[in-house]
């Protein structure tokens, strides 16, 4: 990977107020990166200190290798899809789109062309008279897409551009900007605070708490091996069950509370964990409920009872109080027509994989 | 059932209504009417010819004296127009861009200021600063910028300009300034995105968008201004005079009260064109915005 972008120890306070802490990242040429962290984490700022609406207090930033301290934002090879789109309200869908072209070099009718491209490209061929004011929030980012991608940027910075849209949309526009990139080839950096959409479309995600990056991996390792709790907790769904680690005859062993005590494999153990209290994660997936008759999976059981359960139509989550009153872990199973969805009070077995377990000390 | 419910709804609707609407009419229309009915009026030394005619009129078009306070009506109010929304405008955008937002309140309202004292005050203020003796002569004699006292500055064209302008800066100032606020400012950053220089988005962004303020702006001004009856009269000297000095004389002081009405209505119909004009000549910016 050629870093298109990199950060060294990029720091910005807004006063007092320390909004981005030594980010050091580099971003490849032609990935979908996404800067991934709850509101308020410094994302916004990050992408606008790379789009040349921020100054990094300290730190560099380099853009293609070439150091872009002192470079504006109209002389840099990124561009940025809003938040709000920035549509100008005073001019047409065509004029909006090809607003970037009036210093490329080429005549007019070729400009014309090029933003009847543009506009065909995001699914909006013929609407380069329509009055911008007029357009639906999916039309607005079509037409912000469009007008960013036609100036054939390095870069394009996205701002949660998906916030806007009610899901279905949202779901639909996630594919679209996904292929779009394939397309094009061009980096794209995401802003988002949805995990899911995060997963869902990046190479790469940086999760992002008080101006850190706290991970920064691809989603499969994000989602398997978080690197702490508040990562875990962040993405997707995890029991947190209190524990300790133990070393016995030189192994390391998990003894879990409602779970019991089983042998981990050393890769398993994060590098520099020791004995002592630790808390161990499960992700609902891992588990099953075992019921009546049903063949058991491989892996560790132990007793429980059904204590909620919410039906999501292709997937059941369970809540299974353990034997012993620790507090109830939730598991999730995918509904097949021959598996019943069990009612409150069911007694069942928990079943679960010790190879997804994941392990946080302290 | 519905039909009667809707009468009903009308009735209360109408209602409402009615009290706002016999003062409107009270006070706009029927006083508008009388002035209209006056035009077509004579007047024949000291009695009233009710006889419908155009005369007034006819002589209104061709009397030079006419003609010529009319035009300088038009031309005062249209360089004060000028003037103000020019010297208006980059105010509004520092209020607008450069103020922190918890102090743009204060901003405005010392915008304001010169609204606590009475107009009336404040032209014989513009009297002492602009006089033969005044103060901005005093200053440049004392300086040694000029040897004599500037006479081109007071009982003139050019002082009713100055008053004027000074007069209606706020009205100006505000309209553009609420246009300027609307503005997001996410737009001037896509224009900065897309390539522009902080000027080039400024022509092809802010200057655009601010345009209903701005056009707002010069309604406000120019409407009130060439009616203005006291400025002309206390600063204006005789070059200075406007048309509704002329209307003030033909009602008070030659006892002619068509004739006064008929300049009325003239100056009234002109206002309107213009302000037609302007309003047709920006329909597609306020159009376009929505
Ligand atoms: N111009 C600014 N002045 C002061 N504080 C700011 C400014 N911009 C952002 N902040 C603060 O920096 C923090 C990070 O903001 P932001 O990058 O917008 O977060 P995110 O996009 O992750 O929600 C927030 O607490 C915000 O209040
Ligand atoms: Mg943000």
């Amino acid at each position: 990977m050629t870093p298109l972008i990199s950060l060294a120890g990029v720091e910005k306070y807004y006063g007092d107020y320390h909004a981005l802490r030594d980010l050091t990242l580099e971003i490849g040429a032609g990935e979908f990166f996404s800067l991934l962290g709850p509101s308020g984490c410094g994302k916004t700022t990050l992408l606008r200190t790379i789009a040349g609406f921020e100054t990094p207090s300290s730190g560099s930033l380099r853009i293609d290798g070439r150091d872009m301290t002192g470079v504006p934002a109209n002389r840099r090879p990124t561009n940025m899809v809003f938040q709000s789109y920035a549509i100008f309200p005073h001019l047409s869908v065509a004029e909006n789109v090809g607003f970037g072209l009036r210093r490329a070099a080429g005549s007019r009718a070729e400009k014309m062309k090029k933003v009847e491209e543009a506009l065909e490209m995001v699914g909006l061929s013929g609407f380069g008279k329509r009055a911008a004011h007029a357009l639906s929030g999916g039309q607005r980012q079509r037409v912000a897409l469009a007008r960013a991608l036609i100036l054939k940027p390095k870069v394009l910075l996205l701002d949660e551009p998906m916030s806007a849209l009610d899901k279905k949309l949202r779901e639909q526009m996630q594919g679209e900007l996904r292929r779009l990139q394939r397309q094009v080839g061009i980096t794209f950096i995401l802003v988002t605070h949805d995990q899911e959409e995060a997963l869902i479309m990046s190479d790469r995600i940086a999760v992002m708490f008080d101006g850190r990056i706290a991970q920064l991996d691809t989603p499969q390792r994000l989602y398997r091996a978080p690197v702490n709790r508040q990562v875990a907790e962040f993405i997707g769904m995890m029991n947190f069950l209190p524990g300790e680690l133990r070393r016995e005859d030189g192994r390391f062993v998990a003894s879990i509370r409602g779970l019991g005590t089983i042998p981990l494999p050393e890769e398993q153990v994060p590098t520099g964990a020791g004995p002592g209290p630790a808390q161990f994660g499960l992700r609902p997936e891992s588990l099953s409920v075992v019921f009546g008759s049903e063949a058991l999976p491989t892996g560790c059981f132990s007793d429980g009872t059904v204590a909620e359960r919410a039906y999501y139509g292709d997937m059941t989550y369970y809540d299974i109080a353990l034997s012993d009153g620790a507090a109830p872990i939730t598991c999730s199973m995918r509904n097949l027509v021959s598996r019943p969805v069990l009612e409150r009070g069911t007694k069942v077995r928990l079943a679960w994989e010790p190879g997804a377990l994941c392990i946080f000390p302290g | 059932m519905a039909g009667a419910t809707q009468r009903s709804e009308a009735a209360t609707g109408l209602a409402l209504v009615a009290p706002p609407l016999v003062y409107a009419v009270a006070l706009l229309a029927v006083p508008m009417a009388v002035i209209v009915l006056f035009s077509f009026w004579t007047q024949d030394y000291l009695d009233l010819d009710t006889t419908l005619t155009l005369d007034n009129y006819r002589e209104a078009w061709t009397d030079p004296i006419y003609r010529e306070l009319m035009a300088r009506s038009v031309y005062i109010s249209g360089v004060v127009t000028l003037i103000t929304v020019v010297l208006a405008f980059p105010v509004a955008y520092y209020i607008s861009f450069h103020v922190a937002p918890e102090r743009k309140a204060l901003w405005i309202f010392l915008v304001t200021i010169p609204f606590w004292t009475s107009y009336l005050v404040r032209i014989f203020l513009w009297k002492v600063i602009l006089g033969f003796n005044g103060v901005l002569n005093t200053s440049l004699i004392g300086i040694g910028l000029i040897d004599a006292p500037l006479t081109v500055i007071l009982y003139n064209l050019n002082a009713v300009v100055i008053a004027l302008a000074h007069a209606f800066a706020p009205f100006a100032i505000l309209p553009i300034f609420v246009a300027l606020e609307r503005i997001d400012r996410s737009l001037l950053e896509a224009a900065r995105d897309l390539g522009e220089t902080a000027r080039s988005a400024f022509v092809r962004v802010t200057l655009p968008l601010a345009m209903p303020g701005v056009v707002a702006a010069s309604l406000i001004v120019f409407i009130p201004t060439i009616g203005d009856y006291i400025t002309p009269r206390l600063v204006g000297g005789p070059g200075g005079l406007m048309i509704a000095n002329m209307i003030q004389t033909q009602f008070l002081r030659l006892n002619n009260a068509p004739m006064g009405a008929t300049l009325a209505v003239l100056a009234m119909l002109i206002v309107s064109g213009i302000a037609l004009l302007f309003v047709l000549a920006n329909r597609r910016f306020l159009k376009r915005r929505g």
